[in-house]
């Protein structure tokens, strides 16, 4: 086991706190199951943290339909059927019908890998229940061809999860668990000059203070978050915008320029366009 | 230390395992955290909770532990909060409905002396390391120490102290408790409401019967299909409007636009107050566009999960007399109609956005509990999740509406 330790990157802004949180997962070799509202870098973090360890990732997403067993492995019944109809050789060798599924190939990686398993609460209720002893152990055993897969190195495993579901209690106590709060507006700036280093300070100056004002607008139904922030930037900058126009649509035009990057919904841009109004209209006064 | 620790955070309702004790060890063992308080309260919290909802009790009974080895005398933290600020503070956020409390409570004098009594007891009690106002939950102070800006006596020390810690600053408070609902929350809680069966047209490969069959087919592939597997809860929602629903119309709709996403098969009707002879559907049109509460009940089977939302505070008249309705004159009472139903569709569960605390003041809602056997639940997350519970069991019997036309 290397004793690296997770810092974050160079396009990768870790708190303190989520670096304690990984390096606690990495050391004790457990689980590592991250929440946090939507764009806040779930997903992201696990790319990071393989690129920083140089190991390889294998990322498993999971959606409705995934059943536990897919990870490991399956068993391809219906084309060893085929084949022996067919009078196929391949047909007497049944681990030719293995498939091997994802946690298969990272307890198999020669290196340490980081599995990613991306937005577990998308899965049906009973899914973390049925990978408690894979990830505990980190072995599993193929009951076809009476084999017991164990890892070679027991990799990181990154857990996302979006809160649609609960977790059952008995997966939650094997895991090291970390909630990525939303960005103070110190954080954010750093994030976007981690992105975009060549960002005029006033630009960013102005960009950040409209995208907090959005932010703190009440009742929106999706408030926007880093990942949006980062595409709206992205927009302003190939748009080749200054501060100064950035402010002058802002009270000229009410909502901010390219808002279709940060409000993704109908009703938040018209509740935004009369929240703007209402202010304007008070600072007019 | 720890293990006083590991019992305070199980008090306060966090669930922590013995499992999760030794691997905190484990790690403080392979020094992840160096001797620095701030890496082990991040390890700590990383380790221990698993939830977010969790952390900021997590802050608090950590503040509580660990504030706890510098010692300052009572007198002096009570010095440091002038009464005048302290009102005010409070009255520049209390609501006008909690401060009408505090006058219920005595006002504000009796309120101070009450405080420096009970800052006076806990000094009795110091040996047990809780020394934070605010943290109890149970007395006036518990309750303003919940509210977000209310008197927290142990922040404002620690910030006039020192600079402000992590824990104290408690930023996950928004994140605490079953208060806030939203209607994100409610699907997820409804979500749990599920039963799986397979109906509809055969599209998805039935492998099992498959290989039977096609080994009972002499080896030659017989392929067997299946419809796929849907959530087949049927849902009828009733729910109160008007009155003194007005307070809670934001909570009920909410409610209502997370169930209809949430059940392919959803019906809902209104009632004002009680179930009487008639629902409506259309609030608009109440009076011309009604639905006898007969047809309902002939009309879905008895599989419907029937779902009351309602706050249950009405005149008791208005349950168990005949003509108690204050819209119309009913010819049998509420309470019959409310039986006939709650037979029709044993899986039954009251849902009432009413704070519990008030319930048992409220002779209409002991009541409707009696009628609802108990099954009567809050309207928030804990809530909404034991009713579900309560919905998937088998049903519980409840009073024959036979028996109940001869009380009276």
């Amino acid at each position: 086991m290397s004793n690296k330790q997770f810092e974050g990157t160079s396009n990768y802004v870790a708190t303190e706190e989520l670096k304690m949180a990984v390096n606690a997962a990495l050391t004790l070799e457990r689980p590592l199951l991250i929440k946090g509202e939507p764009g806040t870098g779930k997903t992201q973090l696990a790319l990071e943290v393989a690129k920083s360890l140089d190991a390889p990732l294998i990322e498993w997403h999971i959606k409705s339909t995934t059943k536990a067993h897919q990870g490991l492995y399956e068993y391809d019944a219906v084309s060893r059927l085929r084949d022996s109809q067919l009078g196929d050789e391949r047909v007497h060798d049944i681990s030719n019908y293995i498939v091997k599924g994802k946690i298969w190939e990272a307890f198999h990686s020669d290196k340490r890998a980081v599995l990613l398993i991306d937005e577990i609460d998308k899965a049906d209720i009973e899914f973390p229940n049925d990978l408690l002893q894979e990830l505990d152990r980190m072995e599993f055993f193929v009951y076809e061809t009476q084999e017991l897969i164990t890892a070679k190195h027991r990799p990181l495993i990154i857990i996302t999860s979006n809160n649609e579901k609960e977790l059952p209690d008995a997966f939650l106590r094997r895991c090291f668990f970390h909630y990525i709060r939303f960005p103070e507006i110190e954080t954010m700036q750093e994030i976007v000059e981690v992105h975009y280093p060549d960002l005029k300070k006033d630009l960013l100056a102005e960009a950040l203070g409209l995208f907090f004002q959005v932010r703190e607008a009440n009742g929106l139904k999706k408030k926007p978050s880093t990942s949006e922030l980062l595409d709206w930037i992205k927009l302003l900058l190939s748009e080749d915008l200054t501060a100064e126009a950035l402010r002058e649509q802002s009270t000229d035009n009410i909502l901010p320029k390219m808002h279709g990057a940060l409000l993704k919904n109908e009703q938040d841009v018209h509740l935004f366009e009369r929240l703007a109004f209402l202010n304007k209209r008070k600072q007019n006064r | 230390m720890f293990i006083h620790f590991f019992f305070d955070l199980r008090k306060a309702g966090i669930p922590v395992s013995i499992s999760e004790l030794l691997s905190l060890l484990n790690a403080l063992q392979a020094k992840i955290a160096s001797f620095n308080i701030n890496e082990f309260y991040y390890l700590s919290r990383t380790a221990l909770v698993k939830d977010e909802r969790f952390y900021d009790r997590f802050d608090q009974v950590f503040s509580s532990t660990f504030k706890g080895l510098e010692s300052d005398s009572l007198e002096e933290v009570l010095g440091q909060i002038p009464k005048e600020w302290l009102k005010k503070q409070a009255e520049k956020f209390l609501s006008d409905e909690e401060k009408k409390k505090i006058e219920s409570l005595g006002g504000w004098e009796e309120l101070m002396e009450t405080l420096k009594k009970r800052l006076e007891e806990q000094k009795e009690e110091h040996h047990g390391g809780n020394k934070w106002i605010g943290t109890g939950g149970t007395s006036p102070f518990g309750a303003y120490g919940y509210n977000p800006e209310g008197v927290r006596i142990g922040q404002h020390e620690s910030r006039h102290r020192s600079a402000a810690k992590v824990w104290d600053k408690r930023e996950f408070r928004n994140l605490d408790d079953s208060v806030e609902l939203n209607t994100r929350n409610i699907k997820v809680a409804l979500r749990r409401l599920r039963k799986f069966a397979r109906q509809g047209s055969p599209d998805v490969l039935d492998m099992e019967d498959t290989i039977r069959s096609t080994a009972a087919n002499a080896g030659y592939l017989d392929l067997k299909m299946v419809p796929e597997r849907h959530n087949a809860i049927k849902v009828l929602l009733l729910l109160d409007v008007g009155g003194s629903m007005d307070d809670h119309i934001r909570i009920c709709e909410e409610l209502f636009s997370a169930a209809k996403t949430e059940f392919k098969h959803l019906e809902y009707f209104y009632f004002h107050n009680f179930t009487y002879e008639h629902l409506w559907k259309d609030n608009t049109r109440r009076h011309t566009n009604i639905t006898s509460t007969m047809e309902i009940i002939n009309r879905y089977p008895s599989d419907y999960k029937l779902i009351f939302v309602g706050d249950a505070s009405m005149s008791p008249y208005e349950i168990t007399y005949p003509g108690g309705s204050v819209e119309h004159w009913n010819k049998e009472t509420g309470a019959t109609w409310f039986q006939r139903l709650t037979n029709a569709f044993p899986h039954t569960v009251w849902l009432n956005p009413d704070a519990e605390k008030n319930w048992d003041r409220k002779p209409s809602n002991q009541i409707t509990r009696e009628l609802m056997n108990e099954r009567m639940f809050p309207l928030t997350i804990a809530g909404l999740d034991s009713a579900i519970k309560t919905l998937l069991k088998a049903p519980k019997p409840t009073i024959p509406v036979a028996q109940l036309e001869t009380e009276d």
